[in-house]
């Protein structure tokens, strides 16, 4: 028995063998003041550019018309017996009665499902694989409160089942963090769920990185149990504060040196590099959007106190257990809310977490939902964890539509990653991550049939894989027989 | 506000029994509480039910179920509630785990469910931490969850013989007695048995002759068993008491069914991520096995095989399957359902995962007379549903547990409503 909550419970490796199957490895595996849009931010990874670019290629493909299907478009638009085209791997065409190709492949969708390729903003595949032995246990660098300098990238392992298990659930993207033992836990990655041999084929070209931090009990007790500050909620904060304010002087003593090398001052000697303060820096700028995990309203609120201070946004709140209780401050500032459906009570920053979280933060003008997983299981089913939301919805006389519901999986989860502009609606233009379902999408019986990844098909359960995608599993006997 | 659907609700002034429907159960039926549900779609979950019962009505009185037919009438007073046709079942089972056990997952204060003694104490019983006032015990019961299996961890620092534990009512009834022990074998479990799975059969094996051989002359140091251990365990092997083997490997679920077979133990296999692989000699050997349909990645090097048709696979070949969660969390017993679901999902039949939630889990360890079915004279242990009782969109409409109309609403729903009011006006901030 292992857990599939690692990375928040498995921060107590003493409590229980449950417990330690995932955590025997070490201390940790656990669980707007500028207005500019995130999507603005740019992919500049550093002061010297993209030393670690990404090499993902789309797949060759055909054209394909899906014909006749309930398309949920993503942008909280739904279009019945309606068409969609993919062709050059991008959204060519929704709607009816559209013409198909000479060349195309054409799928007929009469009583099913179409909704862009599902976004998981919140993911340690990779960098938590599967099988999680120690040699595995790649997702915190739990050895100072600020480790901004790490990136997750570095850390994921292409061949973790995870991947495909998930892609199964219909996640083309996802997007993986580095775990919450610190402050400052490093850079996130948004990759293509795609196999691959190297994480540079997955990288999903030009996305922004991500900055994670954390809140609340999980800094505090990984330092404060080695007698080191963090060991309190007002640790934590004078820990950030610290940070960001070397932030401000060392993005001022880069600024200073472009402005007059660019004035042809001659001799210059550029500062010194720093790459955990060099991420920092990029926050200030608006390159690096904050993926922020906290649970308590009333550290959210703080939070974003500080990011008015230092000048900075934060993009996504995640986890946030609480944020139903200050949706509207969250609104107002533009951060949406990741959550789960229906995790509680596992500790005590999370004792509060209600399964109407999500409904809540949707409910108030502007709010922005996400639904994510956190987790090797939940990643293969947000549409049900989304499901869940709608009946607690329903029951309290809210009418949530499929086609609203879709959003928090595709739109707004593309928005917290800053690709609402290339992913996470079936508009023209956009990429060709698409999902057919044998069914309306928020039933527990739905099951993925066809899945597109820029227009090329990744996944089809009427031709199944002859073989697993993961080298991890390929050949092992235990395994024979589970590929269909 | 208040979002329990009270026009589901009503109190119906019936006329007099009609005669001939509730036959002989007619006197019985004059006095005390009475609750009739009309017009549902009535899962018994009998052995002999192949299909639901349709437009069935079902009565309750003093807390039992009094009749199941059709067009039944209720004396003056009855609480009516016209289902539509919805789905009624038995309460739903939460799985192994800590309800009631544990209050905050990593809180040790709150957290009862393991011991870490040093020493393997197979006595420990877990039960007598149950605390039926816990917040987790409410919000499972108000999710239809009715009764779930009060199960001790194995702890490092504690034994992979976890100790003793019981189904139990969400009701705020007791415990039933702890007739289920719990032992943790594989990987997982090689801090406890000094880094090999080998050893863990040999210190069972050795726990065994000492339970068996009281006078047997040891020195205290070489005993692995306290004098009150012994006796719990010797009862055990001589009585109807169940072991549960927590173990996932193909190779170890084949040496536990060896070693329930040489030791004449009732073994069920709970995880079993590879049983599916052993399937034909699971049924062969009547070993019941508690999975997780959820479960499809190889955590460890003890789950390569792990499947989403597991549990299908497994009742394809006649083995005993229920469901529980891996997770032994207090939120992880709501997920048993959609656990369910994703097991039709993936081939297992829809009666059988229904059951798998319901009627199984309450036999497997003994308390089938009190959950997991309709029957008349059995204590009334019900759930309306708003849906089909296996989807994820589904709530309960109606919760009768231990007799008792359950209240729908609990701590979650309290916090929901308070600040819904304050996200309604704005002033969520």
């Amino acid at each position: 028995m292992t857990s599939r909550r690692p990375l928040n419970l498995a921060l107590v490796a003493s409590l229980s063998l449950a417990l330690a199957a995932c955590s025997a490895t070490g201390p940790v595996k656990s669980s707007k003041d500028s207005k500019a849009p995130v999507a603005d931010a740019k992919a500049v990874e550093t002061s010297t550019g993209s030393p670690y670019p990404s090499t993902y290629k789309p797949a060759p493909s055909t054209p394909t018309l899906i014909r006749g299907a309930t398309v949920l478009v993503g942008n909280g638009k739904r279009l019945d017996n309606a068409d969609v085209l993919i062709r050059d791997g991008l959204i060519a065409a929704v709607g009816t009665q559209i013409e198909a190709p000479s060349d195309a492949r054409i799928v007929e969708g009469q009583g099913k499902w179409v909704t862009p390729g599902l976004i998981d903003v919140h993911s340690h595949l990779g960098v938590y694989p599967s099988p999680g032995v120690d040699a595995h246990s790649d997702g915190n660098e739990a050895t100072a409160p600020s480790t901004a300098q790490v990136w997750s990238e570095h850390s994921i392992w292409p061949q973790d089942p995870g991947f495909e298990a998930a892609l199964e659930g219909g996640i083309t993207t996802l997007h993986v963090l580095p775990g919450s033992a610190n402050l400052f836990g490093g850079r996130s990655v948004t990759v293509k769920n795609i196999s691959a041999v190297t994480y540079q084929s997955m990288k999903f070209p030009d996305a922004p990185h991500g900055l994670k931090m954390a809140c609340g009990e999980n800094p505090k007790r990984v330092y404060g149990n080695r007698r080191q500050m963090p060991s309190t909620r007002m640790g934590n904060v004078a820990g950030w504060r610290a940070q960001w304010i070397e932030a401000q002087e060392y993005a001022r003593d880069w600024k200073q040196y472009e402005t007059r090398k660019a004035a042809g001052v001659k001799d210059l000697r550029p500062p010194k590099r720093d790459l955990r303060l060099e991420t920092l820096a990029a926050v200030l700028r608006g390159e690096i959007l904050v993926q922020h995990h906290c649970y308590r309203a009333d550290e959210m609120a703080i939070v974003i106190d500080m990011s008015r201070e230092f000048g900075y946004r934060v993009s996504a709140f995640h986890h946030a257990t609480e944020a139903y209780k200050i949706s509207n401050l969250l609104a107002e500032n533009n951060i949406c809310a990741a959550v789960w459906a229906d995790w509680w009570g596992f500790k005590m920053e999370s004792y509060d977490a209600i399964p109407e979280n999500m409904i809540l933060v949707d409910a108030a003008p502007g709010g922005c939902a996400v639904v994510h997983s956190d987790s090797a299981e939940g990643i293969q089913r947000l549409n049900q964890e989304a499901a869940k939301g709608m009946a607690r919805a329903r029951r309290m006389g809210l009418d949530i539509t499929p086609e609203h519901a879709i959003t928090w999986l595709t739109q707004n989860a593309a928005r917290v990653i800053g690709l609402d502009s290339k992913i996470g609606t079936l508009e023209v233009g956009k990429m060709g991550d698409v999902v057919v379902w044998n069914g309306n999408p928020f039933s527990v019986y739905a099951l993925t049939e066809k899945i597109y990844v820029d227009g090329a098909l990744r996944f089809d359960r009427a031709a199944p894989r002859a073989q697993p995608e993961s080298d991890f599993l390929l050949g092992q006997p235990a395994y024979e027989g589970v590929i269909r | 506000m208040n979002i329990l659907n009270r026009t589901l609700i009503s109190l119906f002034i019936a006329g007099s029994l009609q005669h001939g429907a509730l036959a002989d159960d007619a006197a019985a039926v004059m006095s005390g509480s009475t609750l009739l549900v009309r017009n549902a779609t009535v899962y018994t979950m009998t052995r002999d039910a192949t299909a639901p019962l349709k437009g069935t009505d079902v009565f309750v009185q003093d807390g039992r179920i009094a009749a199941i037919g059709q067009n039944l009438t209720a004396p003056t007073g009855t609480t009516v509630i016209d289902a539509k046709g919805r789905a009624l079942t038995p309460g739903v089972f939460g799985g192994l785990g800590h309800i009631g056990l544990e209050e905050i997952g990593i809180e040790q204060t709150t957290g009862d469910y393991a011991q870490r003694l040093g020493q393997m104490r197979p006595e420990f019983d877990v039960t007598l931490a149950y605390n039926p006032e816990s917040m987790t015990v409410g919000v499972n019961l108000a999710n239809g969850i009715t009764f779930t299996l009060l199960t001790p961890a194995s702890a490092s620092g504690g034994s992979l013989v976890a100790g003793l534990g019981a189904p139990t009512g969400l009701d705020g009834s007791a415990p039933l007695p702890a007739r289920v022990m719990f032992v943790d074998l594989g990987g997982d479990a090689n801090d406890l048995s000094g880094g090999s799975r080998a050893a863990q059969f040999m210190l069972l094996r050795q726990a065994i002759v000492e339970a068996r051989a009281p006078n047997l002359v040891m020195v205290h140091d070489e005993r692995l068993l306290s004098p009150s251990g012994r006796q719990v365990l010797l009862e055990f092997l001589k009585g109807d008491g169940v072991f549960v083997f927590d173990v996932d490997r193909a190779a170890d679920i084949r040496n536990t069914i060896k070693f329930a077979r040489e030791e004449k133990l009732n073994a069920v296999i709970r995880g079993g991520a590879e049983a599916w692989r052993v399937a034909d000699e699971l049924a062969a050997a009547r070993i019941p096995v508690i999975v997780d349909p959820l479960h499809n990645l190889p955590d460890s090097f003890d789950e390569v095989g792990s499947t989403l048709q597991n549990a299908a696979k497994l009742r394809a070949a006649g083995v005993t399957v229920a469901i529980s969660l891996g997770d032994t969390d207090v939120d992880d017993a709501g997920k048993t359902r959609q656990a369910a679901g994703n097991a039709v999902a993936h081939g297992m039949p829809w009666m059988d995962a229904l059951a798998s939630i319901t009627r199984t889990p309450a036999e497997i360890f003994g308390a089938a007379d009190r959950f997991g079915s309709i029957e008349r004279g059995r204590p009334a242990d019900l759930v309306l549903w708003s849906g089909d009782p296996l989807e994820v969109s589904s709530l309960p409409d109606l919760v009768v547990a231990g007799g008792k109309t359950q209240k729908l609403e609990s701590r979650h729903t309290a916090l929901r409503d308070r600040h819904y009011e304050r996200v309604k006006s704005g002033a969520a901030r």
